[in-house]
This record gives C-alpha cells, structure tokens and sequence, in this order.
C-alpha cells in the first residue's frame, strides 16, 4: 500500500508521551527492549510508577551514566542501568512469577504486527535464515494484565502493521488492549478496532487506507 | 565435616564427562561464570547439552565452548545478539542444535526439577509456533501446555560469596538463573568472588541455602565477559 505516513501525525516521542498518560499512578511496569523504554521519560512527576526488568530487578531507575556502568547491573536489553530507592533483586523464576502470575500491571512492546483481535507478532518474522529468539516477549503477553503495543503503523515499505490476521508467527493471541502508532491510538474492544485518537492532521479516512483491518469508531 | 571449597576451577569440573547436560548461569554477561566454562573448555568434554540463557557473546565464555565444538544441543531463549557470532554460524550450517524456550518457561523449567516437579501447566506459547508438539489442556476456560522440567548433571553458576556449606550470596542483576540452577543439578559448581567465613553471612541474607551446592571455587579476580568481548578477546583453552 502507497504511503507517505512518516511525515505527518506524532513523532516516536508524542507516540512515548501518549503512552506514559496512560499509565497510572502506582503502577507496576515492564517496558519492551527499544522504543517502549522511552515511555519511562515521559511519565508525569506527580506519578510513582515501578519499573519491572525479567532478568530479575523491581525498582529500575535510568540508565547508568557513563563511568557508572556496573556489568552486572543490567536490564533485559543487557543496558547497564541503575535501581531507585527500593528496589530489589531476585531470582529469574520469581521475576516471571511476578509476570505470568498477573503482577504486573502493564507491559509496553513493540510489534511487527498486530490484528484486530489483539494478536501479536513481535519475536519471529518466519524468515528461515534468522536465528529464532524469543525471550520472555511469550511471558509477558500471557501474564501481564494490559499489554500496550507502540509502533509504526506502517512499515518502511509502507505495509501497514496492523492487519486483520498477523502472517509472522505469533507471541500471543488476544492479548493487546491498546496500540499507539504515529497516526493514531486504537483500541482492542469485543475483537474490533476502535479509533480513540487520531494524530492532527490524520483523518479517519486516511488511517483507514493506511490500515489493513476495519476501523471502527469509539 | 562438611567443606565445598575446592582449590580450583580446573578441579571443579575434572568430573564433567561426555554427553553431559550443563547449566550455565547468566543473562548475557551478567552472572556468566567464565572462569568454569573456560576450564570446561581446557577439560574437553564433548557432546554437551547446554541450559543457558543466551548462546554466547564474542568469542569467550559460553561462545568459546561451543566454538571448541563441545556443544551438541543448546537450550536457551534468546540466543540471538548483536555480538553473537559463533552459534549463529554453526546452527546456519546444521552443526548445532537449538531448543528455543520462553524464558519464563525456561527458569520454570528449571526451578521445577530442582523442587521434585516433573510437568506443570503455563499459558506461555499458547496458540504460537512454540505449543507445537506440547499436550494442552483447559483450566477454567483457558488454555495452558504442559512443559516439562529441565534436570542438569552440573551447573555452573556465578555467586558473589559463599561460605565453606555454600551457602550464596548474588550480586544484583548477576543473580539471575543461578538460584534456580543450582537446585537443579546433580552436581552444582559455583564461582564466587569470596569465601568468607561460616556465620559471617546472615541466615536471613543467604539467596541460595547451601543444600542446593556442591562445590565452591574462589574466583578473587573474574574476568569481565562484557569487557573480554569489547577487546575481541579468544579463548582456546590451554589443551589446544
């Protein structure tokens, strides 16, 4: 599908912003490898919200500056960061407890797609050359309460990334709540998308052509 | 009298033998033992299976076992990084195999053969191309697939200081798989930066009760993998 979605609606960090207002006081938070970290620099002051990395730290605080890198001071990225005031150590067995047993309130990923029942895509693009990984992106999605997906809505050939069945392998079924992309906010209600919010500039009927799945109205 | 301390590392592993599962601890260089895997590599035991988180990164540690072509299978989670360069080569020509595990899955693995649990239910992988092959089944209306557990005949983990029972204490995020690792091997090794004194670690601090550990060596100066692989520095083992 032609496309020229990268000049107009948000920027990645009004995509980070716009996730960040959605995340409550109090919250317990696991943020994806990449684009979803940045949300945490977006969160409002008056907000205490908990950082959750899986290779086993509640308490995540920035990333280390440099000369105060600690190699075993780490996040799942394996970016050397630093903890808050209260934070805490354990071991990888309770840190997914803490994950596939509902403790977690929300997870923020990135995706190469996602459908409009809330499927995900974001571990395997089902090419035979990769290597397969997949970390705990399968652990998130089946354990964490709301799952956020930000995104690109289309690809860099123009592709839209949200689809009505997801071709890459999936990492979970039904499991996104929310997708944040640079045109748009959709939601994932009764296995539809409902637009929330639109970027300026963006019309319903543009986002429709640049998108491969039905849009519905809030 | 009961005393793990053994004087090297070299010594600590003299018994792993041939086709021998062995866990390694860490998450990418964090709580990686290098100075076991290296005298894993100078020992020669062939036809490993490794449980480890990742596959290795540059061309020390984990990387250098399976480049000394001591590695038949591996079982990891993300064995896929920007400076991972000798599994990607071997398992692209079919000369390693690879048995990819969520990770969460992975340290439940893991933490169940070391408490007695042969199988348990997750809902992790359901409905993805990691279910194949797996028995499902429906609890209040929701899908799990049973995994089985992981049992290990060594481990070889990466403490920050035990005490002459074993008893482990861990270093921030370098703690990561050790506790479970060292629950679920018959033979459990660990390096620690210190040995200190029976007593001098608080009951109420110690991570890993020492019943889970056979073996301590002291490691005073671990080399830093993350630093070893920004160097590019090799490892062939001192056999070879």
């Amino acid at each position: 599908m032609e496309s020229n979605t990268k000049t107009i609606g948000w920027g990645v960090p009004e995509m980070a912003q716009k996730v960040a207002m959605d995340i409550h006081d109090g919250a317990y938070v696991n943020l994806g490898i990449g684009i979803p970290e940045m949300v945490a620099d977006f969160i409002p002051e008056a907000r205490e919200v908990i950082y959750h990395t899986e290779n086993g730290l509640l308490g995540m605080g920035k990333v280390a500056e440099s000369g105060f890198e600690d190699p075993e001071l780490v996040n799942a990225g394996k970016k050397y960061v630093t903890t808050i005031p209260g934070a805490t150590y354990f071991h990888h067995a309770d840190s997914f407890a803490m994950i596939r047993g509902g403790h977690i309130d929300i997870c923020v990923l990135g995706a190469y797609q996602v459908s409009e029942e809330g499927d995900l895509a974001n571990w395997s693009t089902g090419n035979p050359d990769d290597i397969p990984a997949v970390g705990g992106a399968m652990d998130l999605v089946a354990g964490v309460k709301t799952i956020y997906v930000i995104t690109k809505h289309n690809t860099k050939t123009g592709a839209s990334k949200v689809v009505e069945n997801c071709t890459y392998p999936l990492t979970g079924k039904n499991v996104v709540s929310r997708i944040y992309t640079n045109l748009a906010i959709l939601d994932v209600k009764d296995k539809q998308l409902r637009v929330r919010e639109l970027a300026p500039g963006v019309s319903f009927d543009y986002l429709q052509q640049n998108t491969d799945a039905k849009l519905n109205l809030p | 009298m009961i005393n793990k301390i053994v004087q090297s590392a070299a010594e600590s592993v003299a018994d792993v033998f041939d086709g021998a599962t062995v866990m390694i601890s860490g998450f990418g260089e964090a709580g990686s033992p290098v100075e076991l895997i290296h005298a894993l590599v100078d020992q020669g035991a062939k036809d490993l299976t490794i449980v480890s988180n990742n596959a290795g990164s540059g061309h020390v540690g984990l990387a250098a076992l399976i480049e000394n072509r001591q590695v038949k299978k591996i079982i990891c989670s993300f064995p896929r990084t920007a400076i991972s360069v000798v599994f990607p080569e071997l398992y692209r020509k079919g000369e390693i195999e690879l048995e990819l595990v969520p990770q969460g899955t992975l340290a439940e693995r893991i933490r169940a053969a070391g408490a007695g649990i042969p199988a348990f239910y997750t809902p992790t992988s359901v409905n993805t191309p990691l279910e194949d092959g797996k028995e499902e089944r429906v609890f209040n209306g929701q899908k799990y697939v049973l995994e089985e557990a992981i049992q290990a005949d060594f481990a070889l983990v990466k403490s920050y200081a035990a005490d002459k029972y074993g008893n482990l204490i861990y270093n921030k995020t370098a703690r990561n798989f050790g506790p479970v690792m060292c629950m679920a091997a018959k033979t459990t090794i660990v390096q620690v930066k210190k040995v200190v004194l029976v007593g001098e670690i608080n009951p109420e601090h110690v991570v890993t009760p020492g019943i889970f550990v056979n073996r301590v060596v002291e490691i005073v100066n671990p080399a830093d993998e993350s630093k070893l692989v920004a160097e590019n520095s090799k490892y062939h083992g001192i056999k070879y």
